[in-house]
This record gives C-alpha cells, structure tokens and sequence, in this order.
C-alpha cells in the first residue's frame, strides 16, 4: 500500500498556504512615520493642498519620503519621529481649522501588497498605546428633560384653549392631565387627539383623566436620537484631537466606546471630548450692504460671520433663539417630496420664536453653529484654552410666524439635510454623558508589551520545536514545518481580517495554539507508532493512524472552538483579541497539522514501496 | 525503536485505578482545602470587577513607597493602595471605587500629584478607570461566560459519547477551576478578565484531554470484549499516556516562557493556565476515570446504536 494525496489535493493545500503566506507578508516591511491630514469643517482636499502641503515642508528643510493623496485625504510619509512632529506642527499652523492634522504610522510594504489589499496586522491599544472610554448616556436624564418640556407644552396648549384643569403631571414617561368639569374634559380631549406624535391618548371620562402614554416606538427613538447625537458631537470632538484612526460607536442600549490611537495625554482628551457645542437662530441684516461691511464698514449693531464652505454673512447681532430649546430636528420631505428639516421647539423657545417672527414674515432667517475649539495652549490655572468658533450653517427665508414647530425647506438634497438635522441637535439641549470606563495605556508600555510578547512567542517556539524534533525525529521536524506555517497563517488570517486586532492577551493566544497546535501531530504519531508496535507496515501504519487519530482531534478542537466563541461574545477589548487569535489558531492548526503534514509525510515517504522503517 | 516517555502498552499497563480511593480522596481533600480558602481568604479581584481607578507609574528613580504613601494620605487618597510592579522604579497605585461624581477623572489627578510632588520626569504607563455599574457587569457576564461553557460542554459531549463520560468531563473541569481559584485565593493574586480568559482556556484544554481519553475509552470497550471495565480504563489511559504528557509538556513549555519573559500584565494569565494545566492533566487522568467507573459505566453503554432494519419488529406476514 502507498500513501498518496491526489494531485488536486496536493495543489489545494498550497494554494492555501500560499495565500495565507502572502497577506502575512506585509508584517516584515514595518512601518513609516506618517501624517494624515483629512478635511473637516467644509474644507476640502485637492491637489492645490497637496502643493501647499509639500511646499510648507520643503520651506523648512523637512524631506517627505512619500508624499500621496487618496479618499480625501493626505499621507505624508516622513524618516523619524523628530520629523514627524515637527511636519505636524508646521501642517497645523500652515492649514489651520479646516484641515484635522494627525500622526500616524502607515504600512511600508511594497505598492503590489497594497493592490491586493494586504494590510499588516492592527494593533490593540495595549500594544501600541492610547485611550479607550467607555462613555454612558444619561437616558434618565434626557427624559426627565423631556417630560418636564412635555408638561408645559400641554399646560400651554390647555390654557390656549381656556379649558381648565386641576393639574398636568408626568407619571413614568406618560403626562396625566387632570380636568375640571365635564365639559373641560370633553373639549380636552378633541384638544389633545392627535396633537402629539409618539404619544397615545387614553381617556378615562369618571374620574376627568387623560393620560399622553409614550409609545414604545418614540421611546426608542429618543434613546437612539440621544446616542446619535452624542456620537456626531463626540465625532467632532475627535476630530480635533487629530487622531488617525478613531474608533467611535454604539454598544448596547446607551453606551457609546471611544478608542484613540496613540493618545496619552487623557486629561485633555477628556477636557476635549466634553467641550460643548451650541447654535444660535439670527437674523440677517438685511438692511445693510455686505459688500460695504466686508470692506470693513460693518454697521452698528450686526456683526461679520463666516459661512460653513467660505463666504461670509452680515447678521444682527439680537439672538432669536439658541441650541438649549431645541428639542428636536429631524430630516424629512416636503408635500412636494424635497428635502426639509423638522424643528421642535420647547414651549418657552416656541413663545420666542413666535414672539420675534411675528413682524418679519419673509426676511432671512441664519442658524450658527457655535463650537469651543482647543487651541493647543494651556491656560494659567492648568485648563485647556477653548476658543469660539462660530459657522452659518444655513439661511432659510420665514414663510410664516414660527412657532414651537417648524421647518427649514430648500434645502439642496437629502444629505444636506440630514446633516443640517445633526448639527441642530448637536447644538440642541444635549442628554448628558459620562465616562463610566477608562483605559488608557501609555507609548513605553506599548511597546514593551510587544517586546515581551515576542520574545516569549520565539522562545516558546523554539523550545517547543527542539523538544518535537528530538522526541518524534523525521516526524517531528514535519510537525515543526506545519507549526511554522501554522503562525504564518494566524498572522495571515488577522492581518486579512479587518475587525481582528492583535492584543497582549492574543499573543498569549498565539503562543497558546503552538503549545497545543501540536497536540494534534502528538495524537497522530503516538496512533502511528502503536499501529507499528502492532505490526503493521509502515505504509498501513501512516494511513491508519491519520484515520484513527481525526475524529479525536475533531472533538477536541470543537470543544475549545465552543470556549472560544463564549468568550468572544462576553470579553470586551483585549480578551475579545485572545479570542479570535485562539478560534483562528484552532482553524488554521487543524488544518497544517492533520491535511499538511498528512501532504508532507506522503509527499516524502509514501511512494516508496520498499519502506521499512519510519523516523518517528 | 522510539525515543519514549512511557514504556507502557495495553499489555502492560499501568494499574491507575488501584489507586482510585487515594486520588479520590487527595481530590476530596484539596477541593475542600480551596473551597475553606476561598471562603476565609476571599479571592482578590481585580479593578476589571470592583470598579475603581489603577494607575501604573514609571519613576526615574527607584520609588520611595512609604513616601509615595504619606503623599498620596496628605492629598485625601488615604485608601490608595500602593505596591511596585515589576521593578523597582514601576509602581502601582489603586484607588477604590468612589460615589462622588468626577471619580473618573482620578487617574488624572493622581499623575497630576505625582508629578508635582514627587517626580516631574515620572512617566505615565497605564490608566485604568472602572465605573461600579461596568465592574458589576463584568463580573456577572464573566461568571455567566463560565457557567454557559461548561453547560455547552456538557451537551456537546453527551451528544458525541455518552452522559457519564459527559458528566465526569464537567466534574474535572470544576475541579480544574476549583484548584486554580483556590490558589489565586492563598495567594491572594489579582483575578481579572485575563484570569477569566485563562479559566476558559483552561477549560478548553482540559476538556482536550479528557475527550482524548474517553475516545479511548469508548474505543477500547468495543475492542477488549473481555476485559471489565477496570482494566480497559486502565488500558485506556496507559495508552493515552505519553500523548498526555507529550501535550502537556509542550503547553508547560510554552506557559514557563510566557511566564519568564511576557511581561506583568500577563504574569496572573500564565501563572492560572499553568496551574490549570497541571491539575488538568491529573484530573484527566484520575478523577474523570474514577467517577465514570463510579457512575457504573459498561460495554453496553457505549456499543455503537443497533440499526434497526426496517420491519424486523414485526411478524413475517407470511
């Protein structure tokens, strides 16, 4: 008998090995000093701020080794560290507020590895340094705001209407109205029916109650819009920290994870992160020229502001309304199916809006967008300096008196309009937020944890390898050629993954599967070696003992890839990351240690008809 | 010849079950041992489930800590606990939780003390800040991500062999997870989320073992007619043995050096997987095999399923 794989099978398994040693390629060529500079705040990448990005570096004798332009945004790619920052600074002061400026380090591999969409392996931030923040929305709070505002509106509407009451009062999330007479009850109720959205009307004619229950729907709702809104903040926020590669998104019900890259500094990321945003409803002066006040003859009483995607705007300086008593905006469509933004306001807003448009029916109306901008110096007591930064996001034409309801129409497409919605609630009366988890790791930690994650990874290796070699000989050095190509694979696989990110305790995960990883050759030799002691040829032996030894190796491995996945599901951060490098390293050293070495000790020793002994 | 280990085979092999009553009860012994110091001692856990802020600080100098200690007392953090981790000049401070609001930005003021009292080249290294709410949730889906594996465990095996092959599998695993509480316990080392990863992996590997075991087992039974059921555990395990220890030791290896050369911040994680590695060898060995012995398993147990053919219940018609 003879032991021989069929050709296809043969050309499978390197194919396969061959792919997973191609996208652990990118992890020798290391990386570059880099600096990214991306657009923000209506600015715009072109080729003229490439020129401008180039020229600024050259001016001050700083050499880009690369200098690129793709997705919007700019890689300089830079010989050391000194450099790098020094091109920082240089950039930020050249660019100013439109462009974010940030540091970042950007894969050296070859340009053909990045065509077919090699990438090096993403470190965790326990490995290469930063912040992560768990950040909590208060839900209770920003519907407490929201019943109390509910409660005056209908308070309001009733006294409006003169229908008398006993009292308007919030129970749970639901407003109990109760009514006076009869008659009050009647007219209230054909008041009421269907005047909110997101509320259902329960009548109860006994006792004069009305009861306004929130709708599961508009619960949920709020809950999303209040996440929403704090990531397009926190978004912004960010951005000015100038952090490469932000991760900012939702977890569960009402939590929010920040994770930056490569920033120590934490006390003032989260003096950064809490900065508040706020917006302004003006006028515009429509009294005077802005031609004459853009030649710096600005009338008494209007002021110069810029406009989001240049230009300028002369508005009075009397504020309408600001941010704090808007309750909501929402993007929608009009009768006629264009784009348009909802605006709710709270009843105290909805009376000063009515109040100030009654008389300016068809005058512009201009929404600020007020933001507090770091700007890099620290203040004498220790705080960070904020500076004002003030925007013209919009200017709409009143159609009629406004009032707590109303809407922005002609608006360009559905996207301009979505955006202005996020920007009305992101300067809108915000539901508080609080860090509820902080872990922040610093640069020389970093870097030793990839130190000593290596260093015990190639030890363990080698031990591991000497003792296979030793113990099982010819058979153990092919067991040590599929637990090579075994962590060539994980690296592989992690670096072709996109969520995977490698973390300390993943490099425990690595070193792990080498330890067990040749548990599965162990099963089979041992199997081989008894089937010899029994007597079988050789030939026979290598056949049956692969054949006895699978479903053992199956069932083992299957029941650690069931831990593995529990684990995935419950860890958070860097115990996700051991994870996936362990259900990866179970995968990847199934498949070298029972199909590759199978392919291997065929390829050497299964043709030979005349075999009488194994090194094994 | 082979380069072995053990020179045992089926036809001579190591009696383990002889000595079932006294590993019975050593096990007995030392799981009642760790349970008594789990509860007198209390396992240390760690800021991932106590909530609270940890800093790790790098001095230039070798740290002062009864110094560091009268700084920290003078600036209301009396119940700051401060130790050295890894040498001399790396230290460790660890705030308990606080209700106040603000509690998340003490890690900010502690470096901001420390640098201004005590060592303005000192060098930040880790800040962790966690919430009571979040500590809380940690540790209740960590326990839950325990008790779900070996439940899933549990029915997968059954599913594959058989309930008392299953059912002792588990029993091991307790006691694997047992033993390494029990130490962290007397030694009062931090339990974290790592440590949770380590009893999962430790879990997982044990489970290897006792599944490489039982398949032998089940084979054996079918194969030796006429041996009882003693003897063909017996036989089981001298087969299985040298792959046992060969595993083992490869994994020890691997451990050891993650232990020498990994760093702090994995010490705890390669400290419990060594342990659980080492008990879990014995228990693959003794205590799952005593109790299926003890649960009363037989040949009959694990026959493969007769197929029926279809009519053989019935009488002929003719």
């Amino acid at each position: 008998m003879l032991n021989r794989y069929p050709l296809w099978k043969n050309l499978a398994i390197m194919l396969i090995v061959f792919f997973g040693a191609l996208y652990a390629l990118p992890n020798i060529y290391g990386e570059d000093y880099a600096v990214q500079i991306s657009a923000t705040r209506g600015g715009e990448i072109t080729t003229q701020t490439l020129d401008q990005v180039e020229r600024t570096l050259r001016q001050n004798n700083i050499e880009p080794r690369g200098l690129s332009m793709a997705d919007g945004q700019i890689l300089v790619r830079l010989d050391s560290d000194d450099d790098q920052l020094a091109a920082r600074e240089l950039l930020v002061d050249e660019l100013g507020l439109q462009y974010i400026v940030a540091l970042n380090l950007a894969p050296a591999m070859p340009k053909w590895l990045a065509a077919i969409g090699g990438d090096p392996l993403k470190l965790g931030l326990d490995l290469r340094g930063g912040v992560h923040f768990l950040m909590e929305v208060d839900m209770e709070e920003a519907l407490r705001k929201m019943n109390e505002q509910m409660v005056t509106t209908v308070r309001d509407r009733l006294i409006e209407e003169r229908i008398r009451y006993r009292g308007v009062a919030e129970d749970g999330n639901d407003i109990v109205i109760q009514l006076r007479s009869p008659e009050d009850f009647q007219s209230a109720v054909s008041t009421l029916r269907n005047e909110y959205a997101g509320y259902e009307m329960r009548t109860e004619a006994g006792t004069q109650t009305i009861r306004l229950a929130m709708t599961e729907q508009n619960l949920q709702e709020i809950r999303a819009n209040a996440i929403d809104q704090n990531i397009t903040i926190l978004r912004n926020r960010v951005d000015e920290l100038g952090v490469a590669e932000p991760l900012i998104q939702r977890q569960g019900q009402d939590r929010i994870v920040v994770e930056l890259p490569g920033v120590q500094d934490t006390a003032r990321a989260k003096e950064i992160l809490g900065a508040t945003a706020t917006l302004e409803f003006r006028f515009v002066d429509t009294e005077n020229s802005l031609q004459d006040a853009l030649q710096g003859r600005v009338p008494f009483g209007s002021r110069l502001f810029d406009q989001r995607g240049g230009g300028k705007q002369l508005l009075e300086n009397r504020i309408i309304l600001t941010g704090d008593h808007i309750v909501n905006a929402q993007s929608g469509f009009d009768e006629n199916g264009r784009p348009q933004v909802n605006i709710t306001l709270d009843s105290a807003g909805g009376r000063m809006m009515s109040l100030a448009t009654r008389d300016r029916i068809g005058d512009p109306m201009a929404t600020v967008f007020i933001e507090f901008i770091a700007t890099g110096e620290t203040l004498e007591d220790g705080r960070l300096d904020f500076q004002r930064v003030e925007e013209v996001v919009n200017v709409a034409t009143i159609q009629a008196r406004l009032g707590s309801g109303f809407r922005i129409t002609g608006i360009g497409s559905v996207q301009d309009a979505q955006n202005l919605s996020l920007i009305l609630r992101a300067g809108a009366l915000i539901a508080p937020i609080q860090i509820v988890e902080e872990r922040t790791v610093g640069p020389s930690l970093g870097a030793e944890n990839v130190r000593a994650g290596m260093t015990a990874i190639l030890a363990g290796f080698v031990l591991v390898l000497i003792f296979m070699g030793i113990y099982y000989r010819k058979f153990g050095l092919v067991a040590n050629l599929a637990l090579l190509t075994n962590l060539v694979m994980i690296v592989g696989i992690m670096s072709l993954i996109p969520g995977a990110t490698l973390t300390m305790p993943g490099m425990a995960g690595i070193l792990l599967t080498v330890g067990m990883a040749v548990d599965a050759n162990v099963i089979i030799f041992e199997r081989i070696r008894e089937e010899l002691k029994e007597g079988r040829s050789p030939q026979q032996a290598i056949a049956r003992g692969y054949e006895n030894a699978f479903s053992t190796i199956a069932d083992a491995n299957i029941t650690t890839l069931i831990t593995a996945l529990i684990l995935f599901a419950v860890g958070t951060g860097s115990i996700k990351g051991f994870a996936v490098t362990l259900a990866i390293g179970i995968v990847t050293s199934m498949f070298t240690a029972i199909l590759g070495t199978r392919a291997v000790i065929n390829l050497t020793w299964g043709r030979n008809k005349r075999l009488t002994e194994l090194s094994i | 010849m082979f380069f072995e280990i053990t020179k045992v085979d089926e036809n001579n092999p190591i009696r383990f079950m002889n000595y079932r009553k006294l590993t019975t009860w050593l096990s007995i012994i030392v799981a009642v041992l760790s349970i008594t110091i789990l509860s007198v001692n209390k396992l240390n856990w760690g800021l991932d489930f106590t909530g609270g802020t940890l800093i790790e600080v790098g001095f230039s100098q070798p740290a002062n800590l009864s110094e560091l200690r009268e700084v920290l007392e003078a600036n209301e953090f009396g119940d700051a606990v401060v130790q050295n981790y890894g040498t001399q000049r790396d230290v460790l401070v660890r705030v308990p939780p606080r209700d106040e609001a603000g509690s998340e930005s003490i890690g900010d003021q502690l470096l901001r003390l420390l640098q201004s009292e005590v060592d303005p080249d000192m060098v930040m290294r880790r800040v962790e800040f966690v919430g009571p709410q979040v500590g809380e949730e940690l540790a209740e889906a960590g326990g839950l991500a325990l008790i779900v594996a070996m439940i899933c465990i549990l029915v997968y095996v059954s599913f594959r062999f058989e309930w008392r092959l299953a059912l002792s599998a588990v029993v091991g695993l307790f006691q694997d997870v047992l033993m390494v509480l029990g130490l962290f316990a007397l030694f009062q080392f931090s339990v974290d989320l790592t440590i949770l990863a380590a009893l999962l992996a430790v879990i997982g590997y044990s489970l290897n073992d006792s599944i490489v075991v039982a398949d032998r087992i089940r084979e054996n039974f079918r194969k030796f007619r006429k041996e009882d059921p003693v003897s063909v555990i017996d036989i089981s395990l001298s087969q299985t043995l040298s792959r046992t220890l060969v595993t083992s030791l490869t994994t020890i290896m691997v451990l050891v050096t993650l232990l020498l050369f990994g760093g702090q911040m994995i010490e705890g994680f390669a400290i419990a997987m060594l342990v659980g590695v080492i008990v879990g060898t014995y228990s693959s060995i003794f205590t799952r095999s005593t109790l299926v012995l003890a649960l009363g398993i037989s040949r009959e147990d694990l026959m493969p399923p007769e197929v029926e053919k279809e009519g053989a219940d019935q009488d002929p018609v003719l």
